[in-house]
């Protein structure tokens, strides 16, 4: 009767997915430890312990670089969480707070490096923090646009129904933003954190080794070692630094997004029964282990707890409703004086210090950047679609594509281009044509999978009726696949075009030991004015590539993307 | 003490601003009373401001003119003795059945042991045992709806307000759970004193109500209040029950008194061209009138009648015959629908001549519909843009409706081949693609 039984006793105790539970976590916080402990250092520390090419550092400079990208996220989502939802619920302010996020998307990501690096250098002065915060704040730069946008968007979506249930049931403000709008923006939050990863990769990898004028940081990270590889012409090196960058990804994945996805699913409103959930080992483990589970208990019974501690209002609706207009005045003449004084300032800063002569060759520049996308989108699309749409009309295949797609955008393709600037100079080709595929080989993977994501959605029936009437050919891709997947194509297009333009800056130059490759184009303009510490070229640069990025979007992509949604979407 | 009313509307009014300045009335002259163990039931079709209303007594919307008071109090904000239930149920997927249902006490910062005994006890009743930990989506229909009824109950409100609680559910469930709500409530184990039903569903108001308030359209008005004095639990074949359900049929097909009401003209009478169409097929058109032109209808028919033999809602109905009644196929009176002569010829006719017949109604009766044809026979090119007569419609009324009425004479007119429109371009014309 009282016989020990020790398995059972084990069972009781922990289950094995306490024990993997166990290991992440104490694991994490090791890792945590480790990472941030030379935050503190001097900056000759740096110096002191130089990078090293050799492969078994590699490990911990990946840690290093993880951590960054974590905190990039961190920062992004704390972001998110305040601007996006000013913007959404004082009608004033969001008036400029959402142009604003609308223009800070298209100011290309490494411009934002080039300009902030001096002033984070000058907040923690001679210390690593400094370039960290720097570093940091380009991982920030590259999500927190999308993230905010999408949880902006999802704060004006939330259903009328479910708000008035909460208002009904006299939620406070505070609990109704943690049980009703947080969740409600969950699903789309989480899938826009995981496509603007892709990007964030990219960028950490870039922002490691900065280099403005005299200033000269190279963090330990993966994208340091590279720097470093490419330097001393190391091609073996390369390939340790992409073998490592394709396991740390994979590692995010599974541990980090795949279960955020399948745990975000219940947050989904559409309650259609019988879909199926997306599964994720991770998250098994963290439903199943008890470790897991008591602290997510904890986090919900402290936004209930912090419910009850917030004092609710109790104000009647008529205050709110009042429009105060003497704040309305007071509101547009700041936002006016800003504007103008910040026009004048950049007028003022670029004509004393540029002529108009170099504004109109930053202008043709820009041109040339701009053909450079276009053809390459065009190139890539006729690559991708047709393989896409055949993907695509293959479950099979799509499913083992399709994962592969996402990864290769994730990829962050700068990794690559050191193998590719090798080729340029051995051959001796001409780096204006072949320096410019490396601006889409990151972002082409966008218009892959979106366009298998289009053509799996294809409705059978559709698929029937074309074959029953023998629809074949030409005529078959005209009527069929190609409007039923323009929505798709037309989304991921947009984005591949984005992340193009942020890929020239570092695409049009590249270097190879103390060999240059350089294309003619903005990009290029803007890397050098980095290099040199031209402030004023870097602005009229980053300026000049704003504009055309905001331009081009708001004169051919969406037009091109609320017609392909109007006449193509299939509901 | 029990006299004095649970709720009071005394000549509410709402109107929203439009963006010229004016204003949009949709709700008129309300007034109502709710007294303890009373349920009414607010009956009409969409837009008659029915659900407006129940949104101003729960406290989530303000009269432009007029005052609601509970319990004797003006209500300003949602009160805590007023509990909702949403048409689309309205529960939060990412919580539990026992947390959705236990959300309404959190907010009242209830202890926590009161929370799960009175929580437990609504999921008890309402008869979700065993369903606690259980996701919404995991849930049909119907059980779902409970969940909505036990969130609302567990705050022990006083009044209980319903917004078309069971036409989201398919016919059985639905019928399961008014019967089980109404044997609660003769029980009188639910913990509320009052209800407030808003429905479309003529049926379920003589099922459920004590007393049925009619509401009128355009804007949102009472027609007429109907007692109904039969006894519960009630059976819809009793000839008593019939009566009360054609007399209200005949409430809600009667001509404005005095013909002259200016709300009125918005809908039908008096058409002009700023009047808002509906939008209804011409495949339902031929339908109904091909229904009632058979026997054993043989032109003349109830619309009870009718509207059981078609399955069809008053709200689907009602649009379809009085657009009949707009072109002149059918009069509309006395909860009766009679075909006119050319409706009898055309559910007579071939599709040229129906065509035919269709064409000449159109024209003479929908005034948008021989003004847009008027400008495309004036013009040299045969054509114009949509935009010109959005612009002439928004003189009139808003930009959705101005919408929805393009959109009906669109349908129409590609019909009766009255003229042609190209969506891309935005244009009307007068050539058929050849």
């Amino acid at each position: 009767m009282n016989r020990f039984a020790p398995q059972a006793f084990l069972r009781d105790f922990a289950s094995r997915w306490d024990v993997l539970a166990f290991i992440v976590v104490i694991g994490l916080i090791a890792f945590l430890g480790e990472t941030s402990r030379g935050l503190f250092a001097p900056l000759s520390q740096l110096e002191i312990t130089p990078l090293s090419l050799d492969p078994s550092h590699l490990p911990e400079y990946a840690a290093r670089t993880t951590f960054r990208m974590l905190a990039g996220l961190a920062l992004s989502l704390v972001f998110t969480l305040t601007y996006a939802t000013w913007a959404a619920k004082s009608e004033r302010a969001g008036k400029l707070l959402v142009p604003i996020l609308d223009i800070l998307q298209s100011v290309p990501i490494l411009g934002f490096i080039s300009i902030t690096v001096v002033f984070f250098m000058s907040l923690a002065p001679g210390r690593v923090l400094g370039a960290e915060f720097a570093a940091i704040f380009a991982i920030f730069t590259s999500q927190a646009w999308n993230m905010a946008f999408s949880f902006y968007q999802s704060l004006r979506t939330v259903p009328l129904e479910l708000t008035e249930a909460s208002e009904s049931f006299r939620l406070s403000p505070w609990m109704r933003f943690w049980q009703l709008e947080v969740p409600f923006g969950m699903p789309a939050l989480i899938w826009n954190m995981m496509m603007s990863m892709s990007g964030g990769w990219f960028f950490v990898v870039a922002s490691e080794s900065i280099s403005v004028g005299s200033t000269t940081v190279a963090l330990p990270g993966v994208g340091s070692y590279i720097a470093l590889a490419i330097q001393q012409k190391n091609l073996s090196a390369i390939g340790w630094a992409i073998a490592t960058m394709l396991v740390v990804i994979l590692l995010y994945d599974q541990v980090l997004f795949r279960p955020l996805v399948a745990w975000v699913d219940r947050f989904r409103v559409e309650q259609e029964p019988g879909v199926r959930v997306p599964d994720s080992w991770a998250l098994t483990m963290m439903r199943r282990s008890r470790l897991i589970q008591a602290s997510t208990v904890a986090f919900h019974s402290a936004v209930l707890w912090t419910s009850r501690a917030v004092k609710r209002g109790d104000e009647p609706l008529v205050a709110a409703a009042a429009p105060k207009r003497r704040l309305d005045v007071l509101w547009v003449s700041l936002v006016v004086a800003a504007v103008v004084l910040g026009l004048w300032h950049i007028v003022w800063v670029l004509i004393k210090n540029t002529s108009p002569r170099e504004a109109l060759e930053v202008c043709g520049l820009a041109t040339l950047t701009m053909l450079r996308v276009f053809v390459l989108i065009a190139l890539a699309s006729c690559v991708w679609v047709p393989v896409g749409v055949w993907v695509g009309m293959r479950p099979r295949a799509a499913q083992i594509v399709q994962p592969i797609a996402q990864f290769m955008a994730a990829f962050p393709a700068n990794l690559l281009f050191p193998i590719a600037v090798y080729g340029i100079v051995s051959w001796k080709l001409n780096p204006d044509i072949f320096l410019s595929p490396l601006m889409i080989l990151g972002t082409q993977w966008y218009i892959l999978f979106n366009v298998i994501a289009g053509a799996s959605a294809i409705p059978a029936e559709m698929r029937y009726v074309a074959a029953n009437f023998r629809v074949t050919g030409w005529l078959w891709w005209r009527k069929v696949a190609l409007p039923a997947i323009l929505p798709f194509y037309v989304t991921g297009a947009i984005t591949a075009s984005g992340g193009s333009w942020n890929a020239a800056i570092v695409a049009e130059l590249a270097t190879w030991g103390d060999t240059r490759v350089k294309a003619r184009g903005l990009g290029s303009y803007i890397a050098e004015a980095t290099a040199a510490g031209d402030f004023h070229r870097i602005i009229l640069g980053i300026g000049t590539m704003s504009l055309f990025v905001v331009v081009i979007n708001r004169l051919f992509w969406r037009p091109l993307y609320y017609y392909a949604e109007r006449k193509y979407r299939l509901t | 003490m029990n006299d004095s009313p649970l709720l009071q509307c005394n000549d509410v009014r709402k109107a929203f601003p439009k963006p010229d300045g004016a204003e949009l009335l949709v709700l008129e002259g309300m007034n109502l009373e709710l007294r303890e163990g009373q349920i009414v039931g607010l009956l009409g079709r969409s837009g008659s401001g029915k659900s407006t209303l129940l949104r101003l007594i729960a406290g989530l919307a303000e009269p432009t003119a007029g005052q609601l008071r509970y319990m004797g109090r003006p209500i300003a904000g949602p009160a805590p003795g007023i509990a909702m239930v949403f048409q689309s149920f309205a529960l939060f997927p990412w919580l539990t059945v026992f947390e959705n249902v236990a959300l309404g006490l959190e907010a009242q910062r209830m202890p926590r042991a009161d929370i799960r005994k009175r929580s437990l006890a609504a999921i008890d009743l309402i008869g979700l045992d065993g369903f606690e930990s259980a996701y919404p989506r995991e849930l049909s229909g119907g059980m779902r709806q409970r969940v909505g009824f036990a969130r609302a109950l567990v705050v022990h409100p006083n009044i209980l307000l319903m917004d078309e609680p069971f036409s989201a559910l398919d016919v059985l469930t639905a019928e399961t759970l008014r019967t089980d709500f109404l044997d609660l409530w003769a029980e009188g184990r639910m913990p509320i004193k009052g209800v407030i039903l808003v429905t479309h569903n003529i049926e379920e108001a003589v099922l459920m109500c004590d007393r049925i308030l009619v509401f009128g359209s355009n804007p949102g008005r009472i027609l007429s209040e109907i007692k109904v004095p039969l006894t519960q639990p009630r059976n819809r074949l009793d000839p008593s029950f019939r009566e009360l359900v054609e007399r209200i049929y005949v409430e809600m097909t009667a001509r404005p008194p005095g013909g002259s009401s200016a709300a009125r003209q918005e809908r039908f009478a008096g058409l002009g061209i700023g009047s808002v169409l509906p939008r209804v097929s011409s495949n339902l058109l031929a339908g109904l009138m091909e229904t009632v032109a058979a026997p054993p209808f043989n032109g003349k028919a109830d619309l009870p009648d009718i509207a059981s033999d078609l399955q069809m809602e008053i709200d689907e109905l009602f649009p379809v015959a009085e657009t009949l009644q707009m072109l002149r196929f059918a009069e509309l009176e006395g909860g009766d629908l009679k075909l006119t002569e050319d409706g009898l010829a055309f559910a007579r006719s071939e599709l040229d001549e129906r065509k035919r017949i269709f064409t000449r109604h159109l024209l003479t009766y929908v005034p948008l519909a021989a003004h847009i044809r008027r400008v495309l026979d004036e013009r040299a090119s045969h054509s114009a843009r949509k935009s010109r007569f959005v612009d002439e419609l928004e003189d009139f009324m808003n930009e959705e409706a101005a919408d929805q009425t393009l959109r009906a004479v669109v349908s129409w007119g590609r019909y009766a081949e009255a003229f042609a429109y190209d969506d891309d371009h935005a244009m009307f014309s007068l050539e058929n693609p050849t």
